[in-house]
């Protein structure tokens, strides 16, 4: 394997050894059932990093970044979150789910879905004030989404709605942000728009996890990757992870040969432009 | 006993407003906490744990009445209730986790069962030798005449406590009904909030059976949430208005039973709220049936609106006498049919908002039929402003003037 392992060592716990890093987890299994759905991943990333999850259909992708945040038990593992317990630090993150996983057919405006992310400010016996009120729609502003504050969720498009997960993650301030397929379904303006928000927040300091289906575009958008099929194939930076050798061990049979090659061209490609 | 039974003679009619405002109360928490478990589409739950209160409630009539000698004590029965209807709620959540049958088929057969338990219990009760046999047919049907003081109090006083619940969970509530996986990710406890959920639901139930009755109780938990959906898209707006039609509906049903010993509450607050929900489908803004027809009216004005102008820039005759009559009332055209200044620039626009729109169902066909508004609302209310940005760009002043 020429991929660099990360794992806890030396008697040190998982907290100890990666104080720095905003997601690093050890020895994740999850499965339903006796079938492992994810076999023992470990995986630290890198503090700053914008980090791709790429693997095949059923790969465990999104039951990685579930599993990792508690939303899906695992029946073995650790997982810490800037060195700290998950339990303890949660408050750090913004999770995007998956377009999908909520009934749009809710009865709440933009608004109401935004202030979702304001949760723990506002508190149990409160109400939204205008200082809430003003920071979501500063949030949509940011995702283009400000002149629709006040519509239901279900009368909006795939790519507006996936605009209005992202305005939620952003008004939780997190230092994390985990996102389960952001582009699925959107369109290319909308993957535009989301991606330039995810660079400015890159570029202030914040670490980006998506779960990511396009490999064509891994390269353009992430620095780091990491390959999953029910186990870690390999991660680091995609300049040396990337390459069609992994892809292939990644997909298998699953992914057609020409297309590896055509993506990991494309890719060298892009690198001598730079 | 005696004195009991004069008091209750004497106290009826003083008794009625505060079993009035009881039941108000009761119908009130009754549709806040319906809502968030309609929200959380669990609905037919409410179903089992209302038929679930009947052996706990017999079970505590017939200790009652061998302890005392008379069964009729509202919170011995209300704790009898509540134990019967948590066992089989119980019971749905255990067959739902280790079987493989759906949660819809446990409520199903553990409603049934101990409906049947239940019932057999009352016949055990109709062969005891002890008062007030008639006193536990009231929590089948519901039944406000004749209820004692203390009763309307413990009602009204745990109906306001449940409200209180209600009101300091509404927003995990909200959370875990919307996306329980996000929810958990802002330190929810899921499973928690569930239980809670059901243990306020529970909690109504119980406190409403005398007032309801077993049978009918679950109406006041759906069929005000239902009618809420009606007025608003926002959650606890919803809450709000359900809790509302909830009260009044229970306020009707208490007063008319009250006044009128023959009428059951519980049917008739199903009837009121009904009447409710029946006026709400015809009149709400939103969903209603009115406003339905009147959205397609509009539609269609818009439709010749758009295809009059369309033909205008074309330069083409307007036969269709809506088409004429739609663009003659906004001013794009003339008596004669001639365009005006005002219709030569809408007919401008619209050209360029049809070729902007076309260019996008082109671009982005998903996405473009999943708005429900297929492109006759202006672009720029319907599409981020990167997106009309971005399409304006890719719009070659060649395409402008193709259909």
């Amino acid at each position: 394997m020429s991929t660099p392992t990360l794992i806890a060592d030396n008697g040190r716990t998982l907290g100890e050894s990666h104080p720095d890093s905003p997601l690093a987890v050890n020895g994740l299994t999850v499965s339903y059932g006796e079938k492992p759905v994810l076999f023992s991943i470990d995986f630290v990333v890198p503090k700053g990093a914008m980090v791709a999850i790429v693997g095949p259909n059923g790969a465990g992708k999104s039951t990685l970044i579930k599993a990792a945040l508690g939303i899906v038990p695992r029946i073995a593992g650790e997982v810490t979150v800037f060195g700290a317990p998950y339990e303890k630090a949660r408050h750090r993150i913004a999770y995007v789910p998956q377009r999908a996983s909520v009934d749009w057919d809710f009865p709440a405006t933009v608004r109401d879905v935004v202030l979702m992310g304001l949760y723990r400010e506002i508190g149990f016996l409160r109400f939204a004030g205008r200082r809430h009120r003003e920071r979501a729609l500063a949030c949509l502003e940011r995702v283009g989404m400000a002149a629709f504050a006040d519509r239901q969720i279900g009368q909006l498009s795939g790519g507006q709605q996936q605009r209005v997960f992202l305005a939620r993650a952003l008004a939780q301030e997190a230092d994390l942000y985990v996102m389960d397929e952001p582009f699925a379904g959107v369109d290319a303006a909308t993957e535009r728009a989301i991606i330039a928000v995810l660079k400015e927040l890159n570029g202030a300091g914040k670490t980006i996890v998506c779960v990511h289906h396009d490999l064509a575009t891994v390269p353009d958008y992430f620095d780091h990757v990491l390959l999953v099929n029910v186990r870690k194939i390999a991660d680091g930076p995609v300049a040396t992870t990337f390459t069609s050798h992994n892809l292939q061990a990644t997909y298998g049979g699953r992914l057609a040969a020409a297309h590896v090659e055509e993506v990991a061209v494309g890719r060298e490609a892009a690198g001598e432009g730079r | 006993m005696m004195a009991f039974l004069t008091a209750l003679a004497l106290g009826a009619g003083y008794n009625t407003a505060l079993v009035t405002i009881g039941a108000a109360i009761l119908g009130g928490s009754a549709g806040a906490i319906g809502t968030f478990v309609l929200l959380r589409k669990r609905s037919l739950v409410s179903d089992a744990v209302s038929h679930g209160t009947l052996p706990g409630l017999a079970l505590a009539f017939i200790l009652m009445a061998l302890l005392t000698g008379d069964g009729r004590n509202i919170v011995a029965l209300m704790v009898g209730a509540a134990f019967s209807a948590a066992l089989g709620l119980f019971c749905v959540e255990w067959i739902t986790r280790r079987t493989r049958l759906t949660e819809d088929a446990a409520i199903g057969a553990v409603l049934s069962v101990f409906f049947g338990f239940g019932i057999v219990l009352l016949t055990v009760i109709q062969s005891l030798q002890t008062g007030g046999q008639a006193g536990i047919a009231g929590y089948l049907l519901g039944s406000t005449a004749g209820m004692l003081r203390s009763e309307a109090e413990t009602i009204a006083v745990a109906a306001l406590a449940t409200g209180a619940a209600i009101f300091v969970l509404r927003r995990p509530f909200t959370l875990v009904c919307f996306d329980e996986g996000y929810a958990a990710t802002r330190g929810i406890d899921v499973r928690l909030t569930d239980l809670a959920m059901m243990g306020v639901l529970l909690a109504v139930t119980v406190i409403g059976l005398k007032v309801a009755g077993l049978v009918l109780i679950v109406a006041l938990t759906i069929i005000p949430p239902v009618t809420a959906r009606f007025w608003t898209d926002r959650p606890e707006r919803m809450v709000l208005i359900a809790a509302a039609f909830g009260a009044a509906a229970g306020y009707v049903g208490a007063a008319i039973s009250a006044s009128d010993r023959g009428l059951p509450t519980g049917a008739v607050i199903v009837l009121t709220a009904a009447a409710f929900f029946a006026v709400s489908l015809v009149l709400s803004p939103v969903r209603g049936l009115m406003s339905g027809l009147a959205t397609r009216l509009r539609f269609q004005r818009r439709v010749h609106e758009r295809q009059g102008l369309l033909a205008l820039a074309r330069g083409e005759a307007i036969y269709d006498p809506l088409t004429i009559k739609v663009l003659r009332r906004a001013g794009h055209i003339r008596a004669d049919g001639v365009a005006t200044l005002e219709g030569r620039a809408a007919a401008a626009a619209a050209v360029r908002e049809e070729a902007l729109w076309g260019l996008y169902r082109r671009l982005h066909p998903d996405e473009a039929g999943a708005l429900d508004h297929q492109g006759l609302a202006p672009i720029a209310t319907a599409l981020p402003p990167d997106v009309v940005a971005d399409l304006a760009a890719r719009l070659e002043p060649a395409d402008t003037g193709v259909r």
